[in-house]
């Protein structure tokens, strides 16, 4: 095919306003809690009370003859209420896993954790919908429950399930060369024990959406959710075709992975088969931090030796995960977290083995960062707590050991994109230390500074063989319909599209429009998880748009051809260069084409579209993009391409730490990433600054649990960082041009969640002294500890 | 439950409304009058999503009785701009960025703009201390502080 992109570009690169800004700021955009029907009742949730118990009885007698219920289901009521999930998805979406998947819970079973659906209501209205709830009489017998992993692997553990003979989900390891003799070789070894807490997603928008019967005996819903393609399971659940349970799904207000499991839509669909209505449903703040999941709370022990230089030897990793009460994503999220356990470091000899385990705490699955934030938060301390022991800058300790590009990963696979670790690191640690360190501020508050890496992959798991499509149609008046089933959560997954559309053939951004996220009017793009909208949605625009592209360029070369070249009036053409000539040098740009050596000769974009119509041309055009193609590993000992590829990252951070009450600010944070090619680069930002906020959450925020209940159940009691608890974040965004997406692009999403957590804490332990070996470190954490140290 | 007549003025418009005397007042904007720009975050005045300006002043309207608001005049987020004309405020999250998943932006512009009303010359630290009760989870706040520093600005001409 002939190259036709021009080497500059016009909006790739820009800072770009998002076609979806305006409605949004204007509050006009709407979100699954926003629409209203004629007619339309209100869904509720009966959640269990208990975290462990078995389920005796349930009788709904007296909430079915409530005036104005009009459908009270439990398990029972549910055509296909069981499935196997695999990798705790469904097997619709992945491969893999075995695990089981209820709708509702089911009597003479256990429930698994609080919050636990147990039946569904359908009322005229929201308050009678919640009396009904109040009516359904469940019979409990409470169970002791178990709720440490660790616990919960011992032989003689109280079992979580009522199905499984174990609580393990499962177990996996990656192994590279020979630990036993490394040990020997090691100047210095440092061995510590870690614990990282869960984590809630608290996306502004609690779960929500509302679903109707169709006209062919069908059910649409209007459900915001980060994969369109839950549309099988839904159906399934339902005993119905794929055709015919549809999700015209709508924008997220958050995802975070989230809304990667599915929410309300099965729900909607049970309850909108039972009565013939339409319903709505709106989870509650206190039902959406209960009822869905959290990131993976881990225990885990490092092993790290070192020479007498800080080189790397050895580094041996055990991980214990908690499942919470069902599988969900766990396995998936435990292979992320086992594959990257030995960290950013180029380790000849290294083992990374991990457990999971269900236990009665609300389920774990996915959360930004997909189970790479714990492990990083591991290795970055340990980074710190040697360059310390060994008496060298945490710096240069990180510089001698970081991948580069030819080093190959833990489990053997040599990146394919471009390793920018070292250039991250030296320019924020630069940054960093532009101005000296204060010892104290002028108020007394001792001054820390940290810094630490990332690595993360974006792309999914490629034994799952990841593809995206995307239609665009060229309207007669030269603007353009791009169709992406591209779940948008907020991040700018389908503006970005229509960027890279317009880019390409020379329009402006708002003259494409993008129709998105319908399961069955939109081409799929797949999930918008695993950070891999613009990487895979990106190349498919891309794949998408060059026939087009070919297309109006060859009619564009002949128009220009005929026509503007000068002519003798009495011989005709004196010369003309042959049609693949000015094929070759076509520029789209400003809603025309160009011929590059001579820009005087050009065609409007629109009189081109006008030709090709006329003559019957195709002026529409699906692409694909297929991700790399792998099987799927050996779990005794993962090797080979697991993902795509990688993004990297670095934060330095500023702390000042008030030694009488043990509070501690962070001053200042630079946050380095790169991202390859920065399509849009207010997006780049923006995900970088969120990123680096939300796990900076991620320190402060505690969910509280006790034995399953979830204490801390509002936004009253889990407090989210605020805007006063931000500092200004410098942001550095490298270019390598080393992605596998679009012009070079890597994902940015979860990557940019990586490494801030553990730069906070080395910045921490820089100012005290004090080496923390979890994440969650409030005050009280802090004044206490200052407070031992001193005794 | 007993009913109520009420009077509301929002963004310029009267209404006359019957409410029962539990209804909250961010329910009768979006489920009575269709204004589903203030939205449902916490339903207990922390997340600061449902905020709307009571004359010049930011209220959390998840946790106002509709009884309560009884001659009130109510601005939301789509009272703000002038037809396409934004407000300062909205025009400066678009130039900035500072929207992104866009579910906090309505209480985010609303409360923005109740400060400015006040303040047309906010430090960075006073927009900071005055939007903490309004949370957004997907910024990071850099661009929307940025926002709020831009259209000041632009109010006072500069």
């Amino acid at each position: 095919m002939t190259t036709l992109k021009s080497s500059n570009f016009r909006l790739v690169g820009e800072r770009v306003p998002r076609h979806d800004a305006w409605a949004k700021a204007k509050g006009e955009q709407l979100y699954s809690a926003d629409w209203a029907l004629p007619g339309m009742l209100h869904g509720k949730v009966l959640r269990s009370k208990y975290p462990a118990a078995i389920l005796r009885a349930i009788d709904t007698s007296r909430a079915k003859a409530l005036p104005g219920v009009r459908a009270v289901l439990t398990a029972a009521d549910v055509p296909h209420n069981r499935d196997v999930t695999k990798f705790g998805q469904m097997r619709d979406v992945g491969a893999g896993f075995e695990g089981l998947y209820k709708v509702l819970a089911e009597v003479g079973g256990k429930i698994r954790f609080k919050g636990e659906a147990i039946a569904l209501v359908a009322a005229d209205s929201e308050e009678l919908a919640e009396r009904a709830c109040a009516l359904i009489e469940v019979d409990y017998e409470p169970q002791e429950g178990v709720f440490d992993p660790r616990e919960a692997i011992l032989d003689n553990a109280y079992l979580v399930s009522s199905e499984d003979a174990s609580n393990v989900i499962m177990r996996t390891r990656v192994e590279q060369g020979d630990l036993e003799q490394a040990w020997e070789k090691c100047h210095l070894i440092v061995e510590n024990d870690y614990y990282t807490s869960p984590h809630e997603h608290a996306y502004l928008e609690t779960e929500s959406g509302s679903g109707w019967p169709d006209e062919n005996g069908g059910i649409t819903l209007r459900v915001g959710t980060q994969v369109l393609e839950h549309y099988r399971t839904i159906a399934k659940v339902l005993g119905l075709p794929h055709t015919k349970l549809r999700n015209m799904s709508v924008p997220m207000g958050g995802g975070f992975g989230g809304k990667e499991d599915i929410t309300v839509e099965t729900y909607l669909a049970l309850l909108v088969k039972a009565t013939g209505k339409p319903v709505k449903m709106v989870w509650s703040r206190e039902e959406s931090i209960e009822a869905h999941s959290k990131r993976h709370p881990m225990y885990l022990h490092y092993k790290t030796g070192v020479d007498r230089d800080g080189f790397i030897l050895a580094q041996e990793v055990s991980i214990v995960m908690d499942g919470g009460g069902h599988t969900y994503l766990t396995p998936w999220v435990q292979m992320y977290a086992t594959i990257n356990g030995s960290g950013c470091y180029n380790i000849a000899n290294l083992r990374c083995e991990s457990v999971s385990a269900f236990t009665n705490n609300t389920f774990s699955s996915a959360n930004r960062g997909f189970g790479v934030p714990q492990v990083n938060f591991c290795y970055e301390r340990q980074m710190d707590c040697i360059a310390r022991r060994l008496g060298i800058s945490p710096y240069e300790l990180r510089r001698k050991n970081l991948l580069r590009n030819g080093d190959p990963l833990a489990t053997g696979f040599v990146p394919l994109g471009h390793v920018a670790l070292d250039q991250l690191l030296q320019q924020t640690w630069d940054k960093l230390n532009q101005t000296p360190k204060p010892e104290r501020l002028p108020d007394g508050r001792k001054v820390g500074r940290g810094i630490a890496c990332g690595m993360m992959g974006y792309g999914r798991l490629c034994f799952l063989h990841d593809i995206s499509r995307i239609g665009i149609r060229i309207e007669l008046d030269g603007s353009v319909t791009l169709r992406a089933g591209v779940p948008d959560l907020g991040g700018g997954q389908s503006s970005v599209l229509a960027q890279i559309v317009a880019e390409e053939l020379g329009l402006g951004i708002e003259d494409v429009r993008p129709l998105i996220m319908d399961t069955h009017m939109t081409p799929l793009c797949g999930t918008t998880t695993a950070t891999r909208q613009l990487y895979m949605s990106g190349n498919a625009c891309l794949a998408a748009v060059q026939p087009l592209k070919e297309r109006l360029a060859r009619k564009a070369a002949a128009i220009i051809r005929d026509n503007q070249w000068p002519q003798n009036p009495a011989t005709g053409y004196i010369w003309r260069p042959d049609i693949e000539h000015i094929l070759g040098h076509l520029v789209f740009a400003d809603k025309k084409i160009y011929y590059g050596p001579d820009p005087g000769k050009n065609v409007d974009f629109v009189a081109v579209v006008a030709h090709v119509s006329n003559e019957g041309g195709e002026l529409f055009s699906e692409g694909q993009f297929n991700a790399p193609f792998t099987e799927v590993p050996d779990l005794n000992n993962i090797k080979g391409q697991i993902l795509p590829d990688m993004t990297y990252t670095c934060h330095g951070v500023e702390v000042a730490v008030d030694e009488a009450t043990g509070d501690y600010q962070v001053l200042r944070i630079v946050a380095a990433i790169d991202c390859g090619k920065a399509v849009n680069r207010n997006s780049v930002e923006g995900q970088l600054e969120g990123g680096t906020a939300y796990n900076l959450g991620w320190l402060r925020e505690d969910l509280a649990w006790e034995q399953g209940i979830t204490r801390a159940n509002s936004f009253a009691t889990y407090l989210i960082p605020t805007a006063a608890d931000v500092p200004d974040i410098e942001t550095i965004i490298v270019e390598s041009r080393g992605g596998l997406g679009p012009y070079g692009a890597k994902g940015v999403g979860e990557p940019s969640d990586n490494s801030i957590a553990p730069a906070i804490v080395n910045a921490i332990a820089d100012a005290t002294g004090l080496e923390f070996n979890t994440p969650l470190i409030k005050p009280e954490t802090l004044y206490l500890a200052l407070q031992n140290e001193r005794n | 439950m007993s009913k109520h007549l009420i009077h509301l003025t929002v963004n310029g418009k009267e209404h006359e409304l019957t409410v029962a005397s539990n209804e909250l007042l961010l329910n009768v904007l979006r489920d009575r009058l269709y204004l589903t720009g203030s939205k449902y975050g916490c339903g207990v005045g922390d997340c600061g999503a449902c905020s709307i300006l009571h004359g010049d002043e930011s209220v959390l309207s998840c946790l106002v009785l509709a009884v309560e608001a009884d001659g009130w005049d109510i601005t939301t987020v789509e009272g703000l701009a002038d037809g396409d004309q934004l407000n300062p405020v909205q025009q400066a999250f678009l130039d900035n960025s500072a929207v992104q998943c866009g579910f906090c932006v309505p209480g985010m512009v609303i409360t923005s703009t109740a400060l400015l009303r006040e303040n047309d010359d906010p430090s960075e630290a006073e927009i900071k201390d005055y939007l903490r009760g309004n949370y957004c989870r997907c910024t990071g706040y850099v661009a929307m502080i940025k926002s709020v520093m831009d259209a000041a600005a632009k109010m006072r001409g500069e």
